[in-house]
């Protein structure tokens, strides 16, 4: 596959540690904000092959595991009513609430479809006329356009059956809500590649220069990943705090303005709860006024039922780099990823289901890496 | 009573019961019989079937039988490459050929819902006749039962079969060790994606075909060239990795497979990427996992590709002293990393 | 979080937003992806797709680029320089 599997190069890939090795004098703490990155590191041994000179904390950029438990209920609640088609991502479905999941409530009968873009649930609702499509949007900004789209589609086509319960969230108050903490130990960024091509990187100059921190702009391959790797070492090691783009084949500096303004025409900045995070100032995305006829937060009332985590759940402390997922007493024991306690260990791009999937049990011997 | 006044007095058989099926053909009355009579008895003519009895007369064969059973739900019910009838018996042969026995004799057991066109009930069983041709077993005995609409999807299968072990030769999982070669007989994971992406939901156009088809000529090529072989499997559910973590339970060593020379077709690998779900874990219909002492690698991966069910088959990794993963996989940069055992539901990840 | 893979712009089906449409290649598959957010892209072009939506053009010289440099590297002659 053209422009992925030259990204998979071992050739490569053993260049970029060496210059790793070579130029780290030190130990230094990175975090790695995405989920996806987070898969790629772990799935290709690339936190193992640095474990000396590079110590990656996994950041919160799972918009699965953030979702709240209240916005999981919402959607269960709504699937269970008659004539309701709930479509959402693969992923979502396994999410436990309070009271079970989404393929949970499938399984006792709810129609809730797995989708692979929000613009198939338009289609959905199309093709359904009778029934009430609620599309469970979850989603940094990169999948910000594509819930845009969808609604901006519903609209044209005038389907009062369509609604959106938005669950949509912005990583950059993420970031400065890990950066400000007095426990961070974070000392380099790697942004998300695929937030930046939408909202492009010059947003974080500011934080970069505010909290003295590189951020590297980084995409998920292995190549990519080591060149932001390497990028964010080299600048700590020469004291420079400066954010570079080590994706350019993807990401331009202003990004991708087209989406930016879908996004823009769609939805308004809003305060948010993460799961295991808390209320995140400006850390959500809602549907702007003249949407209302599509939020189905608005159409359908809420329950005022609330919900906690389970205490023993240390998500929180995993997706803010404070601790790392084998770090947690319940890893592995009383939570796995047949049992989660917490959405970290279900969703596929979780901290703690990468560990498990790829690392749980002691490390094991390296095999022929070097060239 | 007979069948005119049957179709005036009752409401169930409408102008439908001569394009589908309803509950009446179920009933084990007369509706049941012609059913039977009519479309299933004559695409299987054999002597333990003609008598249409309870049960069937078979033949006494000496030397030890093997009996496997298998159920099979798929949706859609016709995929690029296969079709539920095809694969009701494929699998349950399959399964009886990696156990080193030869599928004889078959159970072929209908649950229908009401509804499904004749049209696609005549497809399936032609399709199962044409399979058990191929194999070169006989569907003996059977069973029809028709459920109330949404109490099945379309149609459910459930074969039984009855084989005969050829040799002496007896494969156990348990003898797999250290130094031992592994052997995929195809590319992977054609039947799990061919299926995916008939289900229109995902809006993919996608040229791939599912593996379905018979192992037994494998089975009969390693043999042949007189292959000590350990043990084989087919990758069914859960794919190879299934297979390796039951391997590496049962024989209590380390299974590597090496990612690079994991044979995936590049139709297969492309929606994968798209969906973010590794190959390995996606299941196969026809495609089984082979462990062979090392030193015979090279010549069973010979005589598979004379076969066309396994012309492409490739030795991609090797068994060792146990470490501290059960099965671990040799990445693209050259790393072993653990590889999980599959579970839970088969969902894109998308996100 | 996010996803997404490149992909050859095959035809363009529809050019009015918001849905706008083309259909897209990733070695054997194909399927419609929205264009909304790349109406320049020609028939020819990667793009990187999300969740059913084309996000990117990918700048081929760019990505030429960066593994350019890092073949490029002298690091093995540097680390073997070292060490003799």
């Amino acid at each position: 596959m053209k422009y992925v599997d030259e990204y998979r190069d071992p050739q490569l890939a053993a260049t970029l540690v060496a210059k790793i090795r070579n130029v780290a004098t030190r130990r230094w703490t990175l975090m790695e904000v995405c989920g996806g990155q987070t898969h790629g590191l772990l799935r290709h041994g690339i936190d193992e092959a640095l474990e000396d000179v590079v110590e990656m904390l996994h950041g919160p950029g799972c918009p699965v595991c953030v979702t709240p438990i209240e916005s999981i209920e919402k959607a269960i609640e709504l699937s269970r009513q008659p004539q309701t088609i709930l479509a959402s991502f693969g992923d979502m479905l396994r999410v436990p609430g309070a009271t079970g999941s989404l393929l949970k409530a499938k399984s006792q009968g709810a129609d809730v479809r797995v989708v692979y873009s929000p613009l198939d649930a338009v289609e959905i609702a199309k093709n359904n006329p009778n029934a009430r499509v609620v599309f469970f949007a979850v989603g940094f900004e990169t999948t910000a356009p594509a819930t845009g789209l969808a609604v901006l589609q519903a609209q044209r086509l005038g389907l009062e059956n369509f609604s959106l319960l938005s669950a949509h969230v912005r990583v950059e108050p993420a970031m400065q809500s890990i950066a400000q903490s007095p426990e961070c130990r974070v000392q380099g960024f790697l942004a998300a590649g695929h937030v930046c091509t939408v909202m492009g990187y010059d947003c974080y100059q500011e934080f970069s220069r505010k909290y003295r921190l590189p951020v590297v702009v980084t995409g998920f391959e292995p190549i990519d990943l080591l060149s932001g790797i390497y990028e964010c070492v080299r600048q700590l090691e020469n004291g420079q705090c400066d954010v570079a783009n080590e994706y350019a084949r993807s990401v331009r500096s202003e990004g991708n303005v087209n989406a930016q303004s879908i996004i823009e025409q769609v939805f308004k900045i809003a305060d948010r709860p993460w799961r295991g995070l808390g209320v995140i100032p400006q850390g959500g995305l809602v549907l702007r006024g003249e949407f209302k006829q599509f939020d189905a937060d608005s159409r359908f009332p809420k329950s005022s039922a609330q919900f906690a985590e389970p205490p023993e759940c240390l998500s929180g402390e995993v997706m803010t780099g404070r601790i790392r997922p084998p770090q947690c007493p319940q890893f592995g024991l009383a939570c796995t990823p047949q049992n989660p306690l917490g959405a970290p260990m279900v969703s596929s791009e979780g901290a703690c289901a990468a560990y498990y999937a790829y690392q749980s049990r002691p490390r094991i011997a390296e095999v022929g890496a070097e060239p | 009573m007979n069948a005119d006044s049957l179709s005036i007095t009752c409401p169930i058989l409408s102008v439908d019961d001569k394009e589908c099926v309803t509950i009446a053909h179920g009933e084990g009355a007369r509706l049941t019989r012609e059913l039977i009579q009519r479309r299933i008895l004559p695409l299987f003519s054999n002597d333990a079937l003609a008598s249409f009895g309870d049960a069937a007369r078979l033949p006494s064969v000496s030397g030890q039988l093997a009996f496997a059973s298998d159920g099979f739900v798929v949706s859609p019910l016709f995929f690029p490459g296969g079709d539920i009838g095809k694969l009701a018996v494929y699998g349950t042969t399959n399964d009886l050929a990696v156990a080193g026995a030869r599928p004889l004799w078959l159970s072929l057991s209908l649950i229908i819902e009401e509804g499904l066109p004749f049209a696609t009930l005549d497809r399936v069983l032609q399709s199962v006749a044409q399979a058990a041709k191929t194999v070169g077993v006989q569907v003996v005995t059977g069973d029809t039962k028709v459920v109330p609409r949404g109490a099945a999807d379309g149609l459910f299968i459930t074969t039984s079969g009855i084989g005969h072990y050829q040799d002496e030769q007896r494969y156990d999982c348990r003898d797999i060790r250290p130094g031992d070669a592994l052997i995929v007989t195809g590319t992977i994971a054609c039947h799990g994606m061919a299926v995916m992406a008939a289900r229109e939901n995902l809006g993919v156009v996608a040229e791939i075909e599912s593996d379905c088809g018979s192992l037994l000529p494998a089975v009969t090529a390693l043999s042949h060239a007189g292959i000590p072989v350990r043990a084989m499997r087919d990758a069914t559910r859960g794919g190879v990795a299934a297979v390796l973590h039951e391997w590496s339970l049962a024989c209590g060593h380390t299974l590597t497979v090496d990612e690079n020379k994991i044979p995936v077709n590049h139709v297969v690998r492309g929606l994968c990427e798209i969906l973010g779900l590794d190959p390995l874990f996606v299941a196969n219909e026809g495609t089984m996992l082979v462990a062979v002492p090392d030193e015979f690698a090279c010549r069973a991966v010979e005589a598979l590709r004379q076969t066309a069910v396994s012309a492409n088959a490739v030795c991609f990794g090797r068994v060792s002293q146990r470490k501290i993963a059960p099965v671990t996989v040799i990445r693209s940069l050259g790393r072993e990393i653990p590889l999980d055992e599959p579970s839970g539901a088969f969902l894109p990840r998308i996100c | 979080m996010c996803l997404a893979i490149p992909g050859q712009v095959v035809r363009w089906i529809e050019r009015e937003q918001p849905f706008c449409e083309a259909d897209i290649q990733f070695l054997g598959i194909r399927r419609k992806c929205n264009m909304s957010c790349v109406p320049d892209a020609q028939e020819g072009d990667y793009v990187i797709v999300h969740a059913g939506v084309a996000i990117s053009k990918v700048d081929t010289a760019a990505a030429e680029q960066l593994l350019q440099e890092i073949s490029s590297s002298e690091i093995w002659d540097e680390l073997n320089g070292n060490a003799s």
